[in-house]
């Protein structure tokens, strides 16, 4: 708890601390590099993504075409490059919008006694549900489309943000400074953003990035089932999902999404345990 | 120990309650009207008003919610709009594949994550140590259903040894379903392992530092006996929380593991309800699986009350 106490996130050396593990920082500049693979995406190839070539259709891959072509002729290359921007973009809304859910409820549970119970049980009862199964079920409600499968996994993942935040919030509630606070009268909803929610950071970024990971391999999984993002959309499932149809002809078009999308897990993951190690000691041991 | 089995069962009747409730409200979540929506756009006005009826939309929401509470505790989870069945018979008929799926998954998880798991935590820091490790976060990054292609191409379609999807089709023996269970059992198994590895691994750690251990070693005990005597008896109550829990969780692997080798499973069942907005199926599947996590979730907090006295709820 002692990085908490301290707010351990703010600390200036976090880069440093990184770059003093070789996994944590790799994992860092691999990510840097497929968000920047993503936004370079047209600079970087000189194909159109949606460009249909038929005559050059199920080509294995070349000079011309890294990763081979798909069954419109289109390069499958280019298409993992812009597939990147919708994969991660994705993966990054629905860490934020799992975020104001999972602090809001963890506030409320971890602040208020009272309140505790009920959000704890909801969060329970929510947490029973797999994370695929509950999202399907949530986007076949609201229907499918990129907006509603960042909603749908926001909702998934929001009760194991509200965990980490309950359990850490529970702690600070009871550290000096705040009574300190609540005895100057300092409002509630100060004392919860600027003593509670801001030495919150450190388990919230760890939390963050490992739902960043599992976001986008449930993408993936909606995607790649068909019961999310339309498919005329490139990601990397919807592109499995097509090169699924061409195992025994063209098994380059699922290889490459495939393995795009666990360099960039991966190297979450990476940056994930690396952080978890640098700013909650208490953790390091675990897992 | 009796009261605290009480306390344990009044929480799980709560949690249950909600995830009734999160169930049925779901479904009122879509926006606009859930018979028009599941009929399609082609639906004539009559169909739709039919369907209304059948599905009881015309009461009000707490009528609706009385209705559908009763049903469920009656052991009615309604009807499936498309298969025209009720929704326990048609999640019972694929029941089979999906049981079968999940028993071999993680019996190969635990085959796999147990010992690797003990002996990464016995050396710790080792080379093994960290190549299992890393291996485990690996696994734990690969998609479920891309590591199935990848298997079906190389194992069904390269070397033939496999049918590359379905169960056998009608009146196939038992030998040929399980054949066919054998690419997405090894599938999910693996991926499965990553989890119950890491867990494994930390249980262990945490034991292997306990004064009882150091307590056997100074006895001159045989290592052998006090890693598995001693200090694995002691890790395996966490380590079967989380076999426990991964148990309920497969399900979810078997979504996508169904779906990718054409396995008629309960998984590939909810599949194709969603595509065809069968609610009352999905919100069936949804409470059969919800239900067995938290009843898992309560067998296993019961086995430690028992196992364990110092544990009180």
């Amino acid at each position: 708890m002692a990085a908490i106490a301290q707010g351990g996130f703010r600390e200036p050396n976090l880069l440093m601390k990184m770059a003093s593990r070789p996994t944590a920082m790799a994992g860092l500049v691999i990510i840097i590099v497929m968000i920047a693979l993503a936004l370079l995406a047209p600079v970087i190839s000189p194909y159109d993504p949606a460009q249909l070539a038929v005559r050059n259709r199920l080509l294995p891959p070349s000079w011309q075409n890294l990763f081979g072509t798909d069954d419109l002729g289109r390069d499958v290359f280019t298409r993992v490059l812009y597939s990147g921007r919708t994969s991660i973009t994705v993966g990054f809304a629905v860490v934020i919008f799992a975020s104001i859910i999972g602090v809001f409820l963890g506030l409320m549970a971890g602040f208020f006694r009272r309140l505790d119970a009920p959000v704890s049980r909801l969060i329970d009862a929510m947490m029973a549900f797999p994370d695929i199964l509950l999202a399907i079920a949530l986007v076949a409600a609201l229907g499918a489309s990129a907006t509603n499968v960042v909603i749908a996994l926001g909702v998934v993942y929001a009760p194991r943000l509200a965990r980490v935040v309950r359990a850490s919030t529970l702690v600070i509630r009871e550290l000096p400074y705040v009574e300190a606070a609540r005895a100057l009268g300092v409002p509630t909803p100060i004392i919860l953003v600027r003593h509670v929610l801001r030495n919150l950071t450190s388990p919230l970024l760890v939390q963050a990035t490992f739902i960043f990971a599992n976001a986008i391999l449930a993408e993936a999984g909606l995607s790649f089932l068909g019961v999310g993002i339309s498919p005329d959309i490139p990601t990397w499932g919807t592109m499995i999902s097509v090169g699924r149809q061409y195992l025994d002809q063209a098994p380059w078009i699922m290889w490459f999404p495939g393995g795009a999308i666990i360099i960039t897990v991966l190297s979450l993951q990476l940056v994930g345990d690396g952080l978890r190690d640098f700013l909650d000691p208490r953790l390091a041991k675990d897992v | 120990m009796l009261r605290s089995a009480l306390n344990r069962i009044f929480g799980m009747a709560i949690v249950m309650a909600l995830v009734v409730t999160i169930v049925f409200v779901i479904v009122r979540v879509t926006p606009g009207d859930p018979a028009a929506v599941m009929l399609g756009p082609d639906a004539t006005a009559a169909d739709i008003a039919s369907l209304r009826e059948r599905l009881g939309l015309n009461a009000s929401i707490p009528e609706q919610f009385i209705s559908y509470v009763g049903g469920v505790l009656r052991g009615d989870f309604g009807q499936s709009i498309f298969l025209n069945m009720p929704v326990t018979d048609a999640l019972w008929q694929r029941a089979e594949p999906t049981f079968f799926l999940t028993v071999f998954s993680l019996g190969i998880a635990t085959l796999i994550a147990l010992p690797v798991g003990v002996l990464s935590a016995y050396w710790r820091g080792s080379i093994f140590d960290q190549a299992a490790t890393t291996l485990a976060m690996f696994a734990a990054s690969i998609p479920s259903f891309w590591l199935g292609l990848i298997f079906m191409q190389f194992f069904a379609v390269k070397l033939g040894w496999f049918d590359t999807s379905g169960y056998g089709g009608p009146g196939a023996s038992f030998g040929t379903r399980m054949h066919h269970l054998v690419l997405p059992a090894v599938t999910l198994g693996l991926i499965s392992s990553a989890l119950i590895t890491r867990f494994t691994r930390a249980s262990m750690l945490d034991v292997l530092n306990d004064d009882y251990v150091r307590t056997a070693r100074s006895k001159g005990m045989s290592e052998w006996r006090v890693v598995v005597k001693h200090a694995l008896k002691n890790a395996l109550i966490p380590i079967l929380t989380v076999v426990g829990l991964t148990a309920a969780l497969l399900i979810s692997g078997a979504i996508v593991t169904e779906t990718v080798f054409g396995l008629p499973g309960v998984g590939s069942l909810i599949v194709s309800a969603v595509l065809r907005r069968d609610y009352p199926l999905i919100q069936g599947a949804l409470l059969v699986v919800a239900g067995l996590y938290v009843l898992v979730n309560f067998i296993i907090d019961m086995l430690y009350l028992v196992v364990d006295p110092r544990v009180r709820y």
